[in-house]
């Protein structure tokens, strides 16, 4: 596999004009050479907004409304942040953000799977129908819903609650349909025959033979979710209606709408520690996140 | 097909105790299966079946969400079809989809290659590039407004010195569509990059061989072998692109929220960055239309639908040939 790889010619780069034999040999380091600095080409585009994003957070609007641009970091940091502090909610906002992000997180893994395994692994009257149904829900725009979504949420209440947000996001088709391709290959039938032999319930065979194999689908999910909400934006803008209880997106958006054209230094302050909560979650499943989204594509 | 071994196999390990299954099979005796996945749908009847279905009957009527409903027929969707703003906003979508998806899709294309050849740090890359797409389109929007913008931009001061003009890029219709086009290609050129690095991997190396052998070189390699053969990932993933790049919201809005005067959907000077979704939102949710919001839900849904058979069809045509 790797060799083969190795000596693969990347289409990408212009034919050579050495022979061909000089080329296969002296080439490849060459070759790899250049293959690297195009690639780290590449990963510098993708971090310099990060970079430059942290840098203008340590700079005062002063400084970023000057000629050169500050490329290196400054030492205003602290009154950033404590401008930030003044100006939002900010802590209050990641505690919504959390609250939303992490019970949906829960709930969906335990529906979704639940759901899933009963797709995967039983069969019983209707069972095409309602999968396909499901596959077709996932193709409707979530914009046709929405001003209805809207009135029925006013009526129950629960506009401007976070619940408003929790309650529709608790189940979904890509997730139930995730673990069930999932559950197919890994929950192994006889496992099942043999738990249903010793008197096991429905319930007792997900628990306890269906859950733990499926631990890596799961963790997929989980922070696919997790992630999605926390970076959700558009309804919460909309369900949201009071402005003083809202998540952090909405918060930062509100910060940059008040103070985008005066205030960059602070407005990017809270940018930068809005990202970080994600990166982390990002960074314990990123390997996993990866491979999955190849293997969902390809399959 | 994967379903047909399933269905072989004695039906249902577990419907209720066992001496009461054998005898009334019964739609009841799979209470308990129903229960299992009654949630999925149950949400979806609530916020999803009857929301769908109203925001139809909503379109034949005007409402501005707290009056009595009158009936109005046709004559939203009449109007629709002679507003010009609306087409307008079509028009944004359309042009802002086309200038960040090709440069993005070429870029994945690329990256990926490189990376199906790179063997070495593979996963380092692949972190590196996928970053941006976890990140929130709020904070992305704001910091390629500073990027963007006109006064201390980091684009403008490029162009300052190497001796260009300065580009009002947030306050002109064209710069408003590449600073958002560039935003998406930002965000999402890594992630497409890795669903092609994926299905580059499921190529065997022996046809690539059997290239080098006849004597292919890399160009006629990549054109004749590697992008037939990943037609099928192309497809998902220009699917995936038109869906959601067609509905893209919160890039504009958040982008051009403070250059907008009237309303937070009001897609910067001229509505050049109003695309339809941000329409949809000001027609709805600034005007109280709702009768009107839900007809051009529908015209957006429309658009969507068509514009992703199109080019559905446009990829597998050129597969026949």
């Amino acid at each position: 596999m790797a060799t083969t790889t190795q000596t693969e010619p990347a289409p990408t780069e212009p034919p050579r004009t050495e022979p061909l034999r000089a080329k296969r040999i002296r080439g490849t380091g060459r070759r790899a050479v250049a293959l690297h600095v195009s690639l780290i080409l590449g990963v510098l585009l993708s971090a310099f907004p990060f970079y430059w994003a942290v840098v203008m957070s340590t700079h005062t609007s002063t400084e970023i409304f000057s000629y050169p641009p500050k490329l290196l970091p400054g030492s205003h940091f602290d009154d950033n942040l404590s401008k930030l502090f003044d100006s939002v909610d900010f802590f209050g906002s990641m505690f919504n953000s959390l609250l939303v992000a992490v019970s949906v997180t829960f709930l969906v893994l335990f529906f979704d799977s639940l759901a899933a395994f009963v797709f995967a692994k039983f069969s019983f009257p209707g069972r095409r129908v309602l999968f396909a149904t499901m596959m077709a829900i996932f193709m409707v725009p979530a914009q046709l819903a929405a001003i209805p979504q809207f009135v029925i949420m006013a009526k129950l209440g629960w506009i401007g609650s976070m619940t408003s947000l929790i309650v529709p996001a608790a189940a979904n088709a890509f997730g139930i349909f995730w673990m069930r391709q999932y559950m197919k290959s890994a929950i192994h039938d006889e496992l099942l025959d043999a738990s249903k032999i010793d008197g096991a319930s429905f319930l007792r065979q997900y628990w306890h033979v269906a859950l733990p194999v499926v631990r890596p689908g799961l963790a997929f999910l989980g922070i696919f979710t997790f992630m999605g909400q926390w970076n959700d934006y558009a309804w919460p803008l909309i369900a949201l209606t009071d402005p003083d209880n809202v998540t952090l997106q909405v918060a930062l958006s509100q910060l940059n709408g008040v103070h985008g054209t005066t205030d960059y230094g602070m407005v990017m302050t809270g940018a930068v520690l809005a990202l970080i909560p994600l990166l982390v979650v990002f960074a314990i499943g990123a390997k996993q996140i990866i491979a999955d989204l190849g293997k969902g594509a390809i399959r | 097909m994967a379903t047909v071994p399933l269905v072989e196999k004695p039906p249902a390990p577990v419907a209720g105790p066992p001496s009461s299954a054998h005898h009334k099979k019964g739609i009841l005796s799979y209470w308990r299966l129903y229960a299992a996945i009654s949630p999925f749908y149950l949400l979806f009847l609530a916020f999803g079946l009857i929301p769908v279905g109203f925001s139809l009957y909503l379109s034949f009527h005007r409402w501005d969400g707290l009056g009595s409903m009158e009936y109005a027929g046709l004559s939203q969707y009449r109007y629709l079809l002679s507003d010009t703003d609306f087409w307008s906003s079509i028009g944004n979508t359309l042009i802002i989809w086309a200038l960040a998806t090709f440069p993005m899709i070429f870029l994945a294309m690329v990256t990926a290659v490189m990376l199906n050849s790179a063997v070495r740090f593979k996963n380092v890359y692949r972190f590196a590039f996928f970053l941006p797409n976890v990140t929130s389109v709020v904070a992305v929007a704001i910091i390629f407004g500073s990027v963007f913008s006109t006064n201390f931009g980091l684009v403008n001061a490029l162009l300052q010195a190497v001796g260009l003009d300065q580009v009002a890029w947030l306050n002109t219709p064209w710069g408003i569509k590449v600073a958002i086009a560039t935003l998406m290609t930002w965000q999402w050129t890594g992630y497409n990059a890795i669903i092609f690095l994926a299905g580059l991997q499921t190529i065997p190396g022996e046809l690539y061989e059997a290239a080098r052998m006849d004597g292919a070189g890399p160009v006629q390699t990549f054109f004749r072998i590697t992008l037939p053969l990943m037609r099928p990932v192309l497809l998902f993933v220009l699917v995936i692109s038109t869906v959601t790049g067609l509905q893209s919201f919160s890039e504009p809005q958040v982008l051009l929220q403070s250059t907008a005067n009237e309303s937070t959907f009001s897609g910067g000077p001229d509505h050049a960055g109003r695309t339809m979704v941000l329409y949809f939102f000001q027609q709805t949710f600034d005007n109280n239309d709702f009768g009107y919001g839900a007809a051009v839900a529908w015209g957006i849904f429309l658009v969507v639908v068509i514009f992703s058979i199109v080019n559905w069809r446009l990829v597998q045509r050129r597969g026949e040939d």
